[in-house]
């Protein structure tokens, strides 16, 4: 009897994602479609606040005034949409702290881009351009996702992202309107953030475990190799414009495909950073322990004094 | 320099060097949201600042930007309080600077808001709300640590104690305020020492905190003597400036 | 090894004088008026709002979706409600 509903239950939901109609907080849904969206959505979250951190690095030395508050803004902003996303994850019945708790401890996972260090000036460019840039693919992607609360939740990041990738593309093009030293050390930027950019996609569909099931419930709609060869496409002639080198000698027009071409993504790098062991991994993780454990007295009062102004108002 | 450049920019580097501390911050805070409320105080700070560095540029009319000011001045030359300079230390600390600092600065800009100076006034009219909020947020705090937990009573009492021999140095006048005041561009920060006392006591009371009972009272940076934490701030605000000079970023 | 996490707070935000406050998301506070406070750094950054409403998450009580047909279906039928329903001979202007 029970086996039976199950079936029927399944079969209405998926006809409901077959006909688009979103899926909401309250309404049943496979205890897997579940569990896959609060891993990515947590995931997805995650990487906003980790992903706070190597842009945080260059804040108090921003060049100027100007670039100071876009930098502030923007990694603000990161904050509000892992704040975003963090509700969006809440509404599937999965706490932030526990999420937290699950990020500390290394068990969660985040965009593995965020274990790359930034290292000049320019790296902020690069981030801004090629991260963001790569970001926004997988995100617009996901604003007709299955999940209501996923999705507007990407609505409203998309719209505010719009500016993150402007300002590090315009960074890269004042760095290479500079001097050979300011050239030198966007190409170097470049250079170093390429390819993990393009690891960001994950890995190539032939090896993609989550897809499958994932497209099939429109939580995903595009695979990882459609959206990196998008982003592909979309930044080399960026790129080019303003006279930087793609650091790939691989790199053609393939105008039979009418898609480049590229080299062979390095999957042993990606993996070495994803299972933790990439150059920053320990310091993001420790950044965001000491933050919880600095914090926590903090929150702690906080929610004593509610207790007793409540306790107060009650006598 | 004039007595109107100087006074813009002691106003200026107080907002500066503060924003510069809390920037310092952001991916760090206590918890996401008060991470994103900090880094807007932050925000308005060095709005407020960049406003003032154009108008002491504008006025200085020696071919000098708002950047110039704010980046490439030597450490005796930045005429900040002490008390913003100070470091972040924990989330009290943090918290009890702020609110020493806002409450300072309502009273302060709302007095300022008067001046015959138009550009100072509209910068003043502007930066009072942001004010506003930003007093309003750190006193709650402050009031929410203090009467929290044993724990939080202690280290926002410490912060306190730690500061407070900072406080007197907002107050701080000498002929450059005469001039300002004589001028009806300035403030007579004196005449504000009421309305900041009673704020004061007012979140101090809800927050079940005492006044420190000491005399002690530093000053020196608005003159440029500072602490040793200044230098160690300004190399980090001024590195690229001084790494590659005269580029444009 | 966690402490408790503030509690929930659903956010309604009012975007310009005229409109209703429309739900944009949640967050975490101590109280209510932190969570006033948060909810306008958090989803006001871009001049979103004009007014926030803050309600904490457990004290919502929503409809069942397993009850949707029961609840919501029977409205369907009751097509006299509409105006469409009703003929109107040609020429009548404003009714």
């Amino acid at each position: 009897m029970k086996e039976v509903n199950l079936t029927e239950l399944e079969a209405a939901f998926q006809a409901k994602i077959d006909s688009e109609v979103r899926i909401e907080p309250k309404d049943w849904m496979p205890e897997r479609y579940r569990k896959t969206l609060i891993r990515q959505i947590s995931q997805h979250a995650h990487s906003e606040i980790v992903g706070m951190l190597p842009e945080g690095n260059w804040i108090t030395r921003a060049p100027n005034l100007r670039r100071k508050q876009v930098l502030l803004a923007k990694v603000q902003d990161e904050g509000g949409h892992g704040q975003y996303l963090y509700s969006a994850m809440e509404t599937l019945g999965h706490s932030r702290q526990q999420s937290m708790d699950d990020l500390i401890s290394g068990k969660a996972k985040y965009s593995s881009i965020f274990n790359y260090p930034t290292l000049t000036w320019a790296d902020i460019g690069a981030v801004g351009w090629l991260v963001d840039g790569a970001a926004i693919m997988n995100q617009v992607a996901l604003c007709r996702t299955s999940y209501g609360p996923y999705a507007r939740a990407m609505v409203r990041i998309c719209k505010e992202e719009s500016f993150h990738q402007r300002q590090g593309f315009e960074i890269m093009c004042v760095l290479m309107k500079g001097s050979e030293e300011q050239r030198a050390m966007a190409q170097d930027a470049m250079n170093r953030f390429w390819w993990p950019a393009l690891m960001m996609f994950g890995p190539s569909d032939a090896d993609s475990t989550n897809s499958e099931e994932s497209l099939k419930w429109r939580i995903k709609r595009h695979t990882n190799d459609e959206l990196r060869q998008s982003f592909i496409d979309a930044t080399v002639p960026q790129a080019e414009l303003i006279g930087l080198t793609i650091p790939d000698k691989d790199l053609k027009w393939n105008e039979a495909r009418g898609h480049y071409d590229y080299g062979q993504i390095d999957w042993n790098e990606f993996k070495q950073v994803v299972s933790g062991h990439g150059p920053c991994n320990t310091e993001r993780i420790a950044a965001r322990k000491k933050a919880e454990e600095d914090g926590k007295w903090v929150r702690e009062a906080a929610m004593a004094y509610a207790e007793k102004k409540k306790a107060r108002k009650a006598s | 320099m004039s007595a109107l450049n100087t006074y813009i920019l002691r106003i200026a580097d107080d907002s500066l060097i503060l924003g510069q501390r809390l920037s310092e911050l952001c991916g760090h805070g206590p918890a996401i949201e008060e991470d994103i409320a900090l880094t807007n105080v932050a925000l308005d700070l060095i709005g407020q600042a960049t406003s003032l560095y154009e108008y002491a540029a504008e006025i200085q009319n020696g071919g000098k930007t708002s950047d110039d000011l704010a980046f490439l001045r030597l450490e005796h030359q930045y005429l900040n309080t002490l008390l913003v300079e100070q470091p972040n230390g924990d989330f009290g600390m943090t918290i009890v600077r702020q609110w020493l600092f806002d409450t300072f600065r309502l009273p302060f800009y709302e007095a300022l808001q008067q001046s015959k100076d138009a550009q100072i006034a509209g910068i003043a009219e502007k930066a009072l709300k942001e004010t506003r909020y930003h007093w309003r947020h750190s006193s709650e705090w402050v009031i929410r640590l203090g009467d929290g937990t044993e724990e939080s009573h202690y280290r926002v009492q410490e912060a306190l104690n730690f500061l407070y021999k900072y406080v007197d140095e907002l107050f701080y006048m000498d002929d450059i305020d005469k001039e300002m005041i004589e001028k009806g561009i300035g403030v007579d920060l004196e005449s504000l020492r009421p309305a900041f006392n009673e704020r004061l006591k007012h979140v101090l009371e809800a927050s079940t905190l005492s006044m420190p009972a000491y005399e002690w009272k530093l000053k020196g940076g608005r003159v440029g003597r500072h602490t040793e934490h200044l230098g160690h701030i300004l190399t980090e605000l001024q590195y690229m400036q001084r790494a590659y000079p005269n580029l444009q970023w | 090894m966690s402490t408790k996490d503030w509690p929930l707070w659903e956010v309604f935000i009012r975007s310009k004088q005229g409109l209703a406050h429309k739900h944009v998301g949640s967050l975490h506070a101590p109280d209510a008026e932190m969570a006033v406070e948060n909810a306008r750094d958090v989803y006001t950054r871009r001049n979103e709002g004009i007014s926030i409403w803050v309600v904490e998450s457990s004290q919502v009580f929503a409809s069942d979706p397993s009850d949707s047909d029961a609840f919501f279906e029977p409205a369907q039928s009751k097509v006299y409600r509409h105006p469409t329903f009703y003929e109107v001979p040609e020429g009548i202007a404003h009714m």
